[in-house]
């Protein structure tokens, strides 16, 4: 019977498989042409600039008189909104993922988790209006120096950005704790601080770590916030107060105004969309790493 | 602090609980800021001659009536692109696929995908669709580039959603005979539909929503017509929104205040359904 299954001819079967097998097989297209892309543009980038000029020079100024192709001010740029919004998502997102895992009921939790996905899925440039408009004349009221584009208040939005994000991850780290481990600290009259900061955070440190990870990953990428708040000087600097380029910002800077492909300045898009690229990928290579370790510890 | 008295150690415990509880109510007051924030600069504003204007110099003739089509047009299409692939590949990716090497590089591949950031999709966009297949600044390119973007994140959710299904009704539908495909189109997609509705509409969502890609393909330019057709020229309602935020005016930032009203009421409209139907879909499995 089976033998006889198996020799009949489904013609119209594998073709849906095959069919199906190419729409899976467009995400490994995808990566190769972005690669592709990436990797020819970029080269003819370094064909005319030195890539030691390209990562060490200090001055960024392709579209102005003279030209000048550093990408450090940049990087220092983004670095500075990495550094901002970690300070803002991470210790808020560990402690509302402790709320949630931890002390807080059903009832809240079915509460504050929407208003997280909600927090989640409102659109960036939504987040960099709200920084235009209030987190910005907040700091001016604070600071004097503020600048209108300042670096604070884009970095301070763009935690607030990845916060929904770091506070589920780190509430499904917790929760995966066993809840034995708990219980055996209590028993032995461990207060709540204690089994928290002593057990669960420590055995969920790897689920956190990977929070973290994705989350400056997403801080470096993240565009229309810091393009909207941050402005558009590209200061080799490490002043919050004043205004300040990333690489991202750059990139739609560019991009707003006509440029003709094949130019030096449409290739500098490439070259630093290529390091964007490099670096996420790098940091979301870790965090999946680290999430996989993490997986073989609880299961 | 270890070995002083109980007392001390609840008081930490007590402070700690409280820290973490008003941290996370700053979370909802943020949320709670914005809107309100939103509301009183936007509201004076949104009226039918906002929704039924084009673009315009001066703010009280300005309107989201193209860029509010331009997000219809982006989102049917990217619709159109996107779902069938990206359930489609799900499907072979839990239905067909044996474990091996190759499987395993298309799913880091896909994780990997969805976390690369948006812009970089627009580079793609810029050098593939608009550039290399002449495609310029269309409702078409600017679909095909969010269809690439938002693939990943309905792969992932139909994935989830296929592997929740039970076994025992693939094998119950084997055992009488069924063929791959009868098993998959009559009993794991039916059973599957809710979640696979659910990952849709968030993926379609995020795309109604993201404005760098589109920005980089070109289509922040001044756009007073609807598009007729997939070739048309196009803007976009968070591109709008942009383009006003980017202006130094109070004027030009109530605009767009009232522009975010209606981007969010649409988002929220679509979030309600998927959890309209998140919540029936698991009613009619108990």
């Amino acid at each position: 019977m089976e033998t006889n299954l198996q020799g009949r001819p489904r013609l119209g079967e594998k073709l849906l498989e095959g069919s199906f097998f190419c729409c899976a097989c467009i995400s490994i297209v995808t990566t190769v042409v972005v690669i592709c892309i990436l990797a020819f543009e970029t080269y003819g980038f370094f064909v005319e600039i030195p890539i030691t000029d390209f990562l060490f020079g200090t001055e960024w100024t392709p579209l102005l008189q003279p030209k000048s192709y550093g990408i450090l001010p940049l990087l220092c740029g983004t670095l500075m909104i990495v550094v901002g919004s970690s300070l803002v998502a991470l210790p808020v997102g560990i402690a509302a993922a402790v709320y949630l895992s931890e002390y807080a009921s059903d009832r809240v939790r079915n509460i504050v988790k929407p208003v997280l996905e909600i927090l989640a899925g409102i659109p960036t440039v939504v987040y960099g209006f709200f920084a235009l408009t209030f987190i910005t004349p907040m700091l001016q009221a604070i600071f004097e120096s503020t600048h209108v584009f300042n670096a604070a208040s884009a970095a301070i939005v763009v935690g607030i950005m990845v916060l929904p994000m770091v506070a589920s991850m780190c509430d499904d780290a917790l929760q995966s704790v066993p809840d034995s481990l708990r219980e055996g600290a209590y028993s032995l009259g461990a207060t709540s601080f204690e089994v928290t900061t002593r057990i669960v955070l420590p055995a969920a440190l790897s689920g956190i770590f990977a929070s973290f990870v994705l989350a400056i990953s997403r801080a470096i990428g993240e565009t229309m916030a810091v393009t909207l708040a941050a402005g558009a000087t590209p200061n080799f600097t490490l002043n919050p107060l004043e205004s300040i380029q990333t690489m991202t910002a750059y990139i739609v800077q560019v991009s707003l105004g006509d440029t003709p492909a094949g130019t030096l300045t449409y290739k500098t898009l490439f070259a630093v969309a290529a390091l964007l690229f490099t670096l996420t990928l790098a940091l979301n290579l870790t965090a999946s790493a680290v999430m996989r370790r993490f997986k073989e510890t609880y299961e | 602090m270890k070995n002083s008295g109980l007392n001390s150690r609840h008081l930490a415990a007590m402070i700690f609980r409280w820290m973490c509880i008003s941290v996370t109510g700053l979370a909802v007051i943020i949320l709670g800021i914005l809107i309100y924030q939103v509301t009183i600069m936007g509201l004076p504003w949104l009226d039918m001659q906002f929704l039924d204007s084009f673009p315009s110099r001066f703010p009280e003739r300005a309107g989201i009536k193209s860029a509010f089509y331009g997000t219809l047009w982006l989102v049917s299409l990217t619709a159109l692109f996107a779902i069938p692939t990206g359930v489609l590949a799900a499907i072979y990716l839990e239905e067909y696929a044996k474990p091996g090497k190759l499987t395993r590089f298309i799913e880091l591949n896909i994780a990997n995908l969805a976390g690369v950031p948006s812009i970089v999709y627009g580079i793609l966009g810029l050098a593939l669709f608009v550039r290399f297949f002449h495609l310029e600044r269309s409702v078409v390119a600017g679909a095909l580039t969010m269809s690439l973007l938002i693939l990943p994140v309905i792969i992932i959710a139909s994935k989830e959603s296929i592997k929740a299904v039970p076994q025992s009704l693939r094998q119950a539908a084997f055992a009488v005979g069924a063929t791959p495909w009868q098993v998959i189109r009559y009993h794991v997609l039916p059973s599957a539909l809710p979640g696979v509705l659910t990952g849709v509409i968030l993926a379609l969502s995020r795309a109604i929503g993201e404005t760098a890609p589109l920005i980089m393909i070109g289509a922040l330019t001044y756009i007073a017509f609807i598009p007729e057709g997939p070739m048309d020229e196009f803007t976009a309602l968070p591109i709008q929104v942009f383009n006003w935020t980017a202006r130094p005016q109070l004027e030009f930032h109530e605009l767009a205040s009232a522009g975010i009203i209606v981007l969010l009421g649409v988002l929220l409209i679509m979030n309600s359904v998927a959890v309209y139907i998140r919540i029936r879909g698991s009613r009619s499995k108990m």
